[in-house]
């Protein structure tokens, strides 16, 4: 276990991390201002990379596939919050668990139906195949460094409109106390529409990315969804700073988790109990930390309201 | 609730009183589990296509009677799968339940199938406690027992003499068999042993401790989407060039289409290829492009083939679906056109079968396909089959 090692596995668990902060910043905004749980937010994922994967198909330019399939998802998100979330808000949490769960059987199929079942042919573009060499010694893929990159630009974008603009005090003020900000005369629905749209296009950027890393097929939205879950209860409802924080805490637990945890374990116990267990305890780790804020912090790291 | 249960039991009592006395020719009855939706979608589709298919070349008729598929959506989930195939026992009451792609989903439906003198037809999973001591009368597979496989790729490997390979799987009952199938019959050092969770998605922390442990070759098995993301990350990471990669149930004809180039020369063993070279392969793969437009992979020339082998039991005994023993007795024989060629059946009623070593090559006209380059084991039984208590 050299320091390169650990930095290296560092730098894995930093981009798992911001790639579910892209897609939990859009979720817990979702759910701090408008109390809404939306299990759909993975569907937007998945369509983010679907759409990504074919506008580079018929375009062959990254620079124009980007922002055509990031407009796109921003624009299925607002009509998905027009068409069926508006009516949900005033329902209990569990009717919107229900609606957004057929949402997500419904996008599943209209991708089956459109792209078909098999995955989609992926690949990193020419520019960022091979890798960079950032210390001596440790090479790291240059498609994953980009998207360390592109998700800390994102961050940090967040936090300058979230904490600098008009915009983002009101989001912030809907995520405290929504009926004051609703009293003050804003326009809430519009904040709620625009909200939704903006998280959609960020989850949409999040499985651009994970297009050419993953299988970009129906279903992949569901498989990051609930490690996205874990990061917003950890963070916080409705803090973006939350998210950013339980999302790299999230990224970096469950990759050293599983890097380290099995030769951890075989110093301390025979080998083939750490083969045993060390696999198993890996993949449980995160749910292990988010019990363990829960308990100290039943309202997350960085609650939203009071 | 209780209502309509009762009406619906009332419609049924009904229809066996109408039915009873006519004794209509019998429908078989024939439940397909398999996964349709989520990740492994892709894989179900492949399986339930090539079930068409069977039906299509046989006239939409099974042993020469009329033929109900009841498919299942098992979603690579344990439980899900148990609970279809109650619901195809007793509410259906099928004869026959066919497919199954996960070992760990087949560990729990089998027992329950055969319990029940119902027929079970694996057409993918061939975890080792079915092949041993849980072998079963009423359990067939038209695929091949786990380490099987692995096996042949262990041999090759040390034939090849590579040594300090490092071993990785998704840690479940098949990824535990075929590491040691591989094994068995790799003579030479195996640095780590490494499982992952079962449809991981990211595997750049096992790569980079996979890099840092510098093996001289890596033995992987990812079906699958695991497969895919796998493939695609290994090449990302720069280690194609680097460290070999030899894999079993990895790269292949669901995978091969979405990685391309990231797996091009790559060397997989099997029992079976879209090339090999015999009349009812050709006929299965030609029709199944004809009529689906893509290639056909192993899961879907098994599933072809449990349903030619149903076929021939029923066929044995002139459709009567109560002669169990007739039916156990004619499979046994394997007396159909497999799409893998002739074979016989071990004692525990897995085949004895030919394992070939595959590479990725690709065509004329541009496509990546798996090519047969020779064949490692000839008539190859596995491991288990000793443990089998069952004699015939």
């Amino acid at each position: 276990m050299t320091p390169l090692l650990v930095l290296e596995q560092g730098l894995n668990g930093l981009q798992f991390g911001v790639m579910l902060f892209l897609m939990a910043a859009g979720l817990t905004l979702v759910f701090g201002i408008m109390n809404l749980v939306n299990l759909a937010h993975g569907a937007l994922y998945m369509l983010g990379a679907y759409l990504g994967a074919t506008f580079l198909k018929w375009t062959g330019a990254f620079l124009i596939a980007v922002p055509a399939a990031l407009l796109a998802t921003l624009v299925i998100g607002v009509l998905v919050e027009l068409i069926a979330l508006r009516t949900l808000y005033e329902r209990d949490h569990l009717d919107q668990v229900l609606a957004t769960f057929g949402l997500i059987l419904f996008f599943n199929e209209l991708v089956a139906i459109v792209w078909g079942r098999a995955a989609l042919y992926t690949t990193t573009p020419p520019a960022f195949a091979g890798y960079v060499e950032l210390l001596p010694g440790l090479r790291y893929p240059a498609y994953r460094a980009a998207v360390i990159l592109v998700g800390l630009a994102v961050a940090l974008l967040l936090y300058v409109v979230v904490t600098r603009t008009r915009l983002g005090m009101l989001i912030r003020a809907g995520a405290s106390n929504r009926t004051m900000v609703a009293a003050l005369g804003v326009n809430i629905r519009l904040l709620y529409t625009g909200v939704f749209g903006f998280g959609a296009a960020l989850a949409g950027l999040a499985g651009l990315m994970a297009g050419p890393i993953y299988a970009v097929q129906p279903g992949m939205g569901e498989q990051i969804l609930i490690q996205v879950f874990v990061v917003i209860v950890i963070g916080g409802i409705g803090s973006i700073r939350g998210a950013l924080v339980g999302a790299v805490l999230v990224g970096m637990v469950d990759t050293l988790g599983r890097a380290f945890l099995r030769p951890l374990l075989s110093t301390v116990v025979s080998a083939t109990a750490a083969d045993a267990a060390g696999p198993a305890l890996a993949s449980i780790l995160v749910y292990v930390l988010m019990a363990a804020v829960l308990f100290f912090r039943p309202k997350g790291l960085f609650p939203a309201s009071g | 609730m209780r209502t309509t249960k009762r009406a619906f039991l009332a419609a049924a009592l009904l229809t066996v009183v109408a039915a009873g006395p006519a004794a209509p020719a019998e429908t078989v009855k024939i439940g397909f589990i398999t996964s349709l939706s989520g990740p492994a979608g892709v894989i179900g589709k492949h399986m339930k296509d090539s079930v068409e298919l069977a039906l299509d070349h046989l006239g939409r008729k099974v042993g020469g009677l009329d033929v109900e598929m009841i498919y299942g959506d098992d979603q690579r989930k344990p439980d899900v799968g148990k609970q279809l195939a109650d619901e195809m026992l007793k509410k259906h009451k099928v004869h026959f339940v066919s497919g199954i792609i996960w070992s760990n989903v087949m560990l729990a439906v089998a027992p329950v199938v055969t319990r029940e003198k119902v027929f079970m037809i694996g057409t993918n999973a061939g975890p080792h406690e079915l092949a041993g001591d849980q072998c079963s009368e009423y359990f067939f597979t038209t695929s091949w027992q786990n380490d099987q496989t692995p096996e042949a790729m262990g041999k090759y490997m040390s034939d090849q003499g590579l040594t300090d390979v490092y071993a990785m799987a998704p840690n479940y009952a098949a990824g535990k068999d075929m590491v040691q199938g591989f094994r068995r019959y790799f003579k030479g050092k195996v640095v780590a042993e490494v499982y992952t969770k079962l449809g991981q998605q990211d595997y750049s922390a096992e790569i980079t401790q996979l890099r840092a442990a510098s093996p001289k070759a890596v033995f992987v098995f990812y079906p699958g989407d695991m497969g895919i993301q796998f493939l695609k990350q290994y090449a990302q990471a720069g280690l194609r060039d680097q460290i070999p990669l030899y894999s079993v149930y990895t790269v292949d004809e669901v995978s091969l289409p979405a990685v391309q180039e990231a797996a091009l020369g790559n060397f997989e063993t099997r029992y079976w290829s879209p090339d090999l070279a015999n009349e009812a392969n050709r006929k299965y793969v030609s029709d199944f492009k004809k009529k689906f437009g893509y290639t056909p992979s192993f899961y879907g020339a098994q599933s072809y083939d449990g349903i030619l082998l149903i076929d021939a039991a029923i066929r044995a005994v002139k459709g009567d679906l109560s002669n169990k023993d007739g039916m156990i007795a004619a499979m046994r024989k394997a007396d159909y056109r497999s799409t893998r060629g002739p074979y016989k059946y071990n004692v525990n009623h897995f085949p004895i079968e030919n394992f070939y070593l595959l590479k990725t090559v690709k065509t004329a006209d541009g496509e990546y396909a798996m090519q047969i380059q020779k064949t490692v084991f000839e008539n190859h039984k596995d491991a288990y089959y000793q443990k089998c208590t069952m004699k015939w």
